[in-house]
């Protein structure tokens, strides 16, 4: 299987391929033109699937039709047996999964491409013949043992990394970080080691240097994640997923194979920008979410002083002044999705629709545990797109809003990120809620306080009125009320 | 293929994928990164030519790996495909 010997169709089918996975994630563009991308996505794989299958497939020369040997055919149902039971095993997961546990999906199969990887180069190691990465000296390329050597460290620390993030997504661990003495010092040195091993592995091909490469990025993958927060995990499913990425790529490279290059490339540019994009959001700098951390140390503002004056509203308060409004903006934070209010929130939009009043939803781009998590979960729920804002296109309009009605958010509006230069949170875009005439915030109690651990102006303020309750029942309450 | 060659096409997707992605809105972020996930696992190839040409443990190596990337194809796609039936247009 050298490259040299793949024919000019397989390469070319192989470029086809590439070209359909770019075009699947320019179908996202657009939820109208996002159905069509993900079935190009699907053709792409089934090229690439196809062309492998029928390149390995025992054609002598002399002949277009395969002549297996009963050898041949026990490979092929192995093969067949694997992808059957993959894909059992995947449609399952994907037809069972909720909205909700999108994120832990997520990582858990982040996790399975970094093992992949760390398997494939594994075998190539083992059987470079295979692969076409053997020279006439009977050793292995050394580019191809750079490549090697890289891909099966970016896959096991993808691996070890996403088991980790799983776990804290998943609540099978704590989400609070767990700070070791002197971890900067240990992941740093962990990660001179890894490199230097790479490049002695070009001069050295034996079995120990490739397997402590493997041992040591699996330890640095698990011990990168462990010191990061809960409130930091969409940053750290962003990174794995570029990680998985690269992983690929570094494949590709060992295989000369365009399908796996393009999409690496593309995976990993994908993860990048998402990760930024999280940062920016939370006004975080890469290096310090890498740090870890975040919510360990105590926030300058303190948990919040209920000894300040604020207002407790009713649901029938609540439902005048909803249907009295002209405009009403619905924040919703990933509490709402915890209690399950989605569905009830619709109806009481709709209710509002009824009565000729505006809704619109304003979205926070770390509204939920991944990126774009909060829209999936409106989505469900049936709210048509259309009504749905990001937080730039809509903070202008909070001044001509009747009603900002918060529910499950806490930290992307408060006003200290914009004044309060000792705040943790300091810098972080939030929605200017204040400008609104009136605002309902829907709380379990007074004394919690976000994410970050900061207490918020909003509470206390003249317009604003304090609904606490369990979110789900309190918009179904409302419902009611404004039926009455 | 040589090694510069496949490394300007690299190269060449890392800028296509720059600029797809910036393209991306917001609102499909979720999906963005189920697909990419499911096409990560075009990494089956390699776990593909593994089980096949290898002996022994670097068989059953590209088996798991078989295995491992084929719940990522079937499962990445079908939730993608699951989430984005969700966004719909108002209907009323």
């Amino acid at each position: 299987m050298d490259n040299a010997s793949l024919p000019g169709w397989a390469l070319l089918a192989y470029l086809v391929s590439g070209s359909l996975f770019i075009l699947a994630l320019r179908g996202l563009s657009s939820p109208s033109s996002s159905r069509r991308g993900n079935l190009m996505g699907m053709a792409g794989m089934a090229i690439a699937m196809t062309t492998t299958m029928v390149t390995l497939a025992p054609i002598p020369d002399d002949h277009w039709w395969p002549r297996p040997t009963p050898q041949d055919l026990w490979t092929l149902a192995k093969i067949v047996i694997a992808i059957g039971l993959g894909a059992v095993i995947g449609l399952s997961i994907a037809r069972r999964i909720q909205m909700t546990a999108m994120p832990q999906l997520v990582a858990a199969f982040h996790s399975l491409v970094g093992l992949a990887a760390v398997a494939v180069g594994w075998a190539a190691y083992l059987s470079p013949d295979a692969f076409g990465i053997l020279q006439a000296d009977g050793l292995i390329d050394p580019t191809s043992r750079i490549e090697l050597g890289l891909g099966i460290a970016i896959g096991a620390i993808t691996f070890s990394g996403s088991i980790i993030a799983f776990a804290k997504l998943n609540g099978n661990m704590s989400g609070s970080p767990i700070l070791l003495p002197a971890r900067h010092v240990i992941n740093l040195a962990l990660l001179t080691a890894i490199i230097a091993l790479v490049g002695w592995f070009t001069q050295d091909q034996a079995p120990w240097i490739i397997g402590a490469i493997t041992g040591l990025s699996f330890l640095i993958g698990f011990l990168l994640i462990i010191p990061i927060g809960g409130a930091d995990m969409p940053v750290v499913v962003s990174m794995l997923n570029s990680y998985s990425g690269w992983a690929a790529a570094a494949m590709g490279f060992t295989l000369h194979n365009t399908a796996m290059v393009i999409t690496g490339a593309l995976v990993g540019s994908s993860g990048a920008i998402l990760s930024y994009i999280m940062c920016k959001a939370m006004n975080r700098s890469f290096i310090s979410v890498i740090a870890g951390g975040f919510g360990a140390e105590s926030g300058a503002g303190g948990p919040a002083r209920t000894d300040r004056p604020w207002k407790r509203g009713s649901a029938e308060d609540a439902a005048f002044l909803l249907k009295e409004a002209e405009q009403v903006i619905i924040i919703p934070g990933y509490g709402m999705a915890v209690a399950q209010a989605q569905h009830a929130l619709r109806d009481m939009a709709d209710q509002l629709k009824k009565e000729g009043v505006r809704v619109k939803y304003a979205i926070h781009p770390v509204a939920g545990r991944m990126p774009g998590h909060m829209n999936v979960l409106l989505a469900e729920a049936n709210v048509p797109y259309e009504e749905v804002f990001e937080l730039e296109d809509i903070n202008g309009e909070f001044a001509q809003t009747d009603v900002a009605f918060i529910i499950g958010a806490n930290d992307v509006v408060n006003p200290a990120a914009k004044t309060d230069r000792s705040s943790p949170i300091y810098g972080m875009p939030v929605f200017d809620v204040e400008k609104a005439k009136t605002i309902m915030f829907i709380k379990r109690s007074m004394g919690g306080v976000g994410y970050a651990g900061v207490d918020n102006d909003v509470f206390y303020m003249d317009q604003t009125m304090m609904l606490l309750a369990d979110a789900k029942k309190m918009v179904e309450d409302i419902v009611k009320a404004m039926q009455h | 293929m040589d090694f510069i060659a496949i490394l300007s096409i690299f190269v060449l997707a890392c800028f296509v994928g720059y600029y797809v992605v910036w393209s991306v809105t917001p609102a499909l972020h979720t999906p963005l990164m189920a697909v990419t996930n499911a096409i990560s696992s075009v990494i089956i190839v390699g776990a593909l030519i593994a089980s096949a040409s290898s002996v022994g443990f670097a068989s059953w190596l590209g088996l798991a790996a078989v295995v491992m990337a084929s719940i990522n194809i079937f499962g990445g796609f079908s939730v993608t495909a699951r989430m984005l039936a969700m966004y719909r247009k108002r209907d009323r």
